[in-house]
């Protein structure tokens, strides 16, 4: 028996950091909603990487949503920042503008990375 | 123009105050999230579906709170009550200019069973001890859940009411008052009978609200404005208000004549509520009837004016 609630999955992945986030205020984007979900993104300055939390109504897609945040990643390898999502079954393309969303909200990272926005 | 209805509660805060100004008590990232939707299996929010804290609004102190209507309907459960309660009970210390509440709400949240109920009959006191301090306590309605059961309630325990003509405000939803009495008595699918019955048209003509407003984040900001700015803004409930209040509302029950308010068969089997139009009381529609009673001008042409006309149509 596993301290998973019945109904609720959670989903856990971490990513090496390849740009550091900075320092910025913590964001949220989305709702928790049929069909949709809350990103919020808080830096995590204290670390390299990225840790991603999932907490999922839809259980079982954890393929899916591992291959979303690799894409995730992909496009954004962000360190130093901490990823948690409450999703009522999006799709992925839906947690992928999100995500999108989410760093957007961020504002600009500097190239070069390190320092504030 | 940005629609009221289709923004989230967030998107609301910033654009309905002064820019940048909203500060956020216990935001998401404290994680004050509901202790009893993982146990059913239901994903929770961060913030439990509303925010709340202190902005300015045109230069003036508000304390604010905006409640998600995609999060569970807006359902009040126990940690979104008591953050609605906190920022009241806050307000009695630091008594800003007033308190702001973006109501969009379907009332208790059912998960929460009992928790739920008690969030909400504790906003009521709250407010209501805000009200009697002398801080004004605004509430917006324009969201496309309306505000309905227990929120519906706190909204009339507040000292003003701004409605969009697509916000909806009443105790029993459309849907609850069909399961519980039959789809003859009332159809939830008729979006005109609900908007006739609980919209902000229908509000602004029997005086349930203080503003009738275009769906626009805007008008809902400039309406709120001019409510601060009035010197009768807050107004605390006495004893005389209070009768006032009971005998508007005696008169507005009786002011249809009885048969509109019997809407069964009679005897005969003849469905009284659909037969023909009695000259010059309005027809059969409820609402226009009691529109009609009430001295509304051609009342059968409320649902399709525009919100200005609406606006003009109410008297004294």
């Amino acid at each position: 028996m596993s301290d998973v609630p019945a109904g609720l999955e959670t989903l856990q992945f971490l990513y090496p950091g390849d740009r550091p986030a900075g320092a910025f205020a913590p964001v949220l984007v989305g709702v928790v909603g049929s069909g949709n979900l809350e990103v919020m993104l808080e830096a995590a300055t204290d670390r390299d990487d990225c840790a991603v939390r999932v907490e999922t109504s839809a259980r079982g897609f954890g393929p899916i949503w591992q291959a979303v945040m690799d894409d995730f990643h992909a496009r954004h390898p962000l360190g130093g920042l901490r990823v948690s999502i409450n999703d009522m079954g999006a799709t992925p393309a839906v947690v992928s503008l999100r995500l999108d969303q989410a760093v957007a909200a961020i504002g600009p990272i500097a190239p070069d990375a390190g320092g504030r926005p | 123009m940005i629609s009221y209805a289709e923004c989230s509660a967030r998107e609301r805060l910033a654009l309905l105050l002064d820019a940048g100004s909203f500060h956020e008590w216990l935001p998401p990232s404290e994680r004050v999230t509901s202790p009893h939707l993982a146990q059913l299996g239901v994903p929770s929010a961060f913030d439990d579906g509303v925010a709340v804290g202190r902005a300015l609004l045109d230069g003036r102190a508000v304390f604010v709170a905006a409640q998600e209507g995609e999060f569970m309907g807006g359902g009040v459960g126990e940690v979104h009550g008591a953050k609605l309660v906190g920022l009241l009970r806050r307000a009695l210390r630091d008594r800003p200019a007033a308190v702001l509440l973006l109501a969009e709400s379907g009332g208790v949240r059912l998960h929460e069973a009992n928790a739920g109920l008690i969030a909400v009959s504790e906003v009521m006191r709250a407010v209501l001890d805000v009200r009697a301090a002398g801080v004004p306590v605004v509430v917006l309605i324009g969201g496309a859940n309306g505000c309905f059961g227990g929120m519906g309630i706190v909204a009339r325990c507040a000292d003003r009411i701004v409605m969009s003509d697509v916000g909806r405000l009443a105790m029993s939803g459309p849907e609850v008052i069909e399961a519980s009495h039959g789809v003859e008595e009332f159809d939830s699918r008729d979006r005109a009978l609900v908007w006739r019955t609980t919209g902000g048209k229908h509000r602004w003509l029997i005086g349930d609200c203080d503003a009738l407003v275009e769906d626009d984040v805007a008008a809902f900001r400039a309406a709120a404005i001019d409510l601060l700015a009035m010197p009768d803004c807050s107004a605390p409930p006495t004893l005389a208000t209070l009768e006032a209040e009971h005998a508007m509302l005696d008169r507005r029950l009786h002011a249809l004549p009885p048969q509109a308010a019997d809407g069964d068969a009679d005897a005969e089997g003849i469905d009284t509520l659909h037969a023909p139009p009695a000259a010059g009381d309005g027809g059969t529609d409820e609402a226009v009837r009691l529109w009609t009673a009430l001295g509304i001008a051609d009342a059968e042409r409320v649902p399709e004016l525009a919100v200005d006309a609406v606006r003009a149509l109410r008297l004294p």
